[in-house]
């Protein structure tokens, strides 16, 4: 079980203290798909940061299955992101002087992971996202839907407990960011956790639970699908 | 993170931007190159002064007459000649552990036998001579005691005042003119070469010292008086001690009162050996300063770049930390590239400079010696600035915000 209790995080600006997280409880089960919605400073991008561990809470408890992680200091929680999180940003975020092979298996380095078994690993991975043709390409030769594929490939590099999707498809048309959808699908059905980020009501939609944020506080949890 | 993959991703970011990585690590391509030959220079004048020092002879002290004072005005040094044939006797006779004392006079003569002449240098001397500077006989014999007291007018020559004079024919027994006085030839001296200063040391004639003393310099050296009086010692490690003798017994004979300054000066091997690698060595150290100068510009020229290179990699610092590099590894991969250029730099500057020195040598004639550790100098210095330059920008990197940093355009 992954959950947050009492979660503030409180920045000052300009001398006034602004919480852009109020005191944000919430638990979830591994194999649960979220979306959480929400205007631009309400305190979703912020929450997932905590949950991805870049980033710690001014106040609150972050327990990952039975693991303290509000504790842990900046090696420890480089450790837990490489372990337990994968992350799938709106821009990508692919190396570009790298192949998509390389980029998929930048988390292994950090694992140390040995090179046959990362290069083993990271070409199953593409081939999982349909990129088994595509490996030695560089992130300028690949569209955006695929980028974003490569992307996802990486996330899943150190078989992550938790994906973490910042608008996902923000950045692609509307028939490949259901392809992406699409594949965030298929992992949830192989039990792995989903949480989506997003503006979008159609995307929000397709998740199973959705948590809606305003001024750093959960305004909306709604069950959509079991 | 493994080294490799360290190694692998500096590599990776320096051939990325080949011309500016070339052009960042010329800098210190440059410090490391002019370091090299600098020394080379330095440590080929401090060989050759080295050789030419020692080449006068082993064991040696030099005794020669110092300025005097008329009043308050200093004399150059042997205006008045204040040592003599009685005190090289005396030296001879009551020092301890001296293998050899020889005093002499020397000028330069005008040389003529056979129809030819030839201008050479001639040396008044004792035959304890060729054992103080390491001469010896090739061919014929040296003077000996009796006939240099009697001032009779025979002499050695050097092998080249041999060849000018008599070609290929045998100089024994021959008659040549010095300045003017008939001389018979008894010996040639065993060739020698050019000494560390450049002179030929075989271009000399030596002559009994009365004779030469009377018949060739007489105008300038008068009476007894001698220009020098060399002095051997069994060991090294009698000079100190011979030398204060010397000068302890000459002060009394020559009757120099407590807190007078001396009419002579001594001088040993090993102490002008040491004062003048002093002053080789500090010119060596001053070449290399100069050029290390030019090091640290390199060294400023990478922190330049490395700043701008974190800068412009910061979504990708930020991503490396969001898949779970720590900050050792970001700082440990921007510290290796900046090491990566810097030792690049002065693996290129060893072999310019290692190229450029034997070109010096062969064009301008130049001493030159590659010192042994000129080149793990030169690529650990190389090495040092790359951490040191490297430092600032790779913990710049290292203290980054990852949520910051993935969100910089």
């Amino acid at each position: 079980m992954i959950a947050v209790q009492d979660l503030f995080k409180i920045y000052t600006m300009g001398g006034e203290p602004l919480a852009a997280l109020d005191g944000v409880s919430l638990s979830f089960d591994r194999g649960a798909y979220l979306s959480v919605t929400g205007p631009s400073g309400s305190g979703k991008s912020t929450l997932m940061n905590v949950l991805g561990g870049l980033d710690r809470p001014t106040r609150g408890t972050y327990t990952f299955e039975g693991e303290d992680v509000s504790g842990l200091d900046d090696d420890q929680l480089a450790h837990f992101r490489n372990q337990r999180i994968g992350f799938v940003f709106q821009s990508f975020q692919l190396l570009a002087r790298q192949t998509a092979l390389q980029n998929v298996e930048l988390p292994m380095i950090y694992a140390g992971v040995s090179p046959k078994d990362r290069e083993d690993r990271a070409i199953q991975m593409l081939g999982k996202v349909g990129l088994s043709e595509r490996i030695h390409h560089r992130p300028t030769q690949l569209s955006g839907g695929q980028q974003q594929r490569v992307a996802i490939a990486r996330a899943l590099a150190n078989s992550p407990d938790l994906l973490l999707a910042d608008e996902p498809t923000g950045a692609l048309d509307s028939a490949t960011g259901k392809d992406v959808l699409a594949l965030f699908e298929t992992l949830n059905r192989e039990g792995l956790t989903v949480i989506v980020v997003t503006h979008d009501a159609s995307v929000a939609a397709r998740a199973k639970r959705q948590i809606g944020f305003e001024d750093g506080r959960i305004v909306l949890d709604k069950v959509l699908r079991p | 993170m493994k080294r490799m993959d360290l190694v692998r991703s500096a590599a990776g970011a320096i051939i990325a931007h080949p011309m500016r990585s070339a052009l960042t690590s010329l800098g210190v391509v440059i410090g490391v190159a002019a370091v090299v030959i600098m020394t080379s220079i330095g440590l080929g004048a401090q060989q050759r002064v080295m050789g030419a020092i020692s080449g006068l002879g082993s064991n040696l002290i030099i005794i020669s007459p110092s300025a005097s004072r008329s009043g308050f005005v200093a004399q150059a040094a042997g205006t008045d000649i204040s040592i003599t044939g009685a005190d090289a006797e005396a030296l001879a006779k009551q020092l301890d552990g001296v293998v050899a004392v020889a005093p002499s006079v020397r000028g330069q003569a005008q040389l003529a036998a056979e129809g030819t002449n030839w201008n050479s240098r001639i040396e008044g001397v004792t035959p304890d001579y060729l054992i103080a500077r390491d001469l010896s006989i090739g061919q014929g014999r040296m003077f000996d005691d009796r006939e240099a007291r009697q001032g009779r007018t025979v002499a050695v020559i050097g092998t080249t005042v041999a060849r000018e004079l008599f070609g290929e024919a045998d100089p024994l027994g021959k008659r040549i003119r010095v300045g003017g006085s008939p001389f018979q030839v008894v010996g040639v001296l065993t060739p020698k070469g050019q000494s560390g200063f450049g002179q030929d040391q075989d271009d000399i004639v030596l002559g009994p010292l009365g004779a030469v003393r009377s018949r060739v310099v007489g105008r300038r050296v008068k009476g007894d008086a001698v220009q020098t009086i060399y002095l051997k010692t069994a060991s090294e490690k009698d000079l100190d001690r011979v030398q204060e003798d010397a000068t302890n017994l000459l002060r009394e004979r020559h009757r120099i009162r407590e807190g007078q300054d001396d009419d002579f000066q001594a001088q040993n091997m090993a102490s002008i050996l040491k004062a003048s690698e002093a002053a080789t060595q500090t010119f060596t150290i001053l070449l290399a300063a100069v050029a290390a100068v030019s090091l640290v510009v390199g060294g400023v020229g990478i922190m330049n770049i490395m700043l701008v290179a974190v800068t412009e990699r910061t979504r990708e610092i930020g991503l490396r930390m969001a898949v779970g590099a720590k900050r050792a590894d970001i700082l440990a991969q921007f510290a290796l590239e900046s090491v990566a250029l810097s030792l690049a730099g002065g693996v290129i500057g060893l072999l310019i400079g290692v190229i450029g020195t034997v070109i010096l040598a062969k064009l301008a004639g130049w001493p030159i010696a590659i010192a042994s550790w000129a080149a793990p100098l030169a690529l650990g210095f190389s090495v040092l600035v790359g951490l040191v330059f490297g430092a600032y920008p790779s913990w710049r990197a290292a203290q980054l915000d990852p949520i910051e940093a993935l969100r910089r355009e």
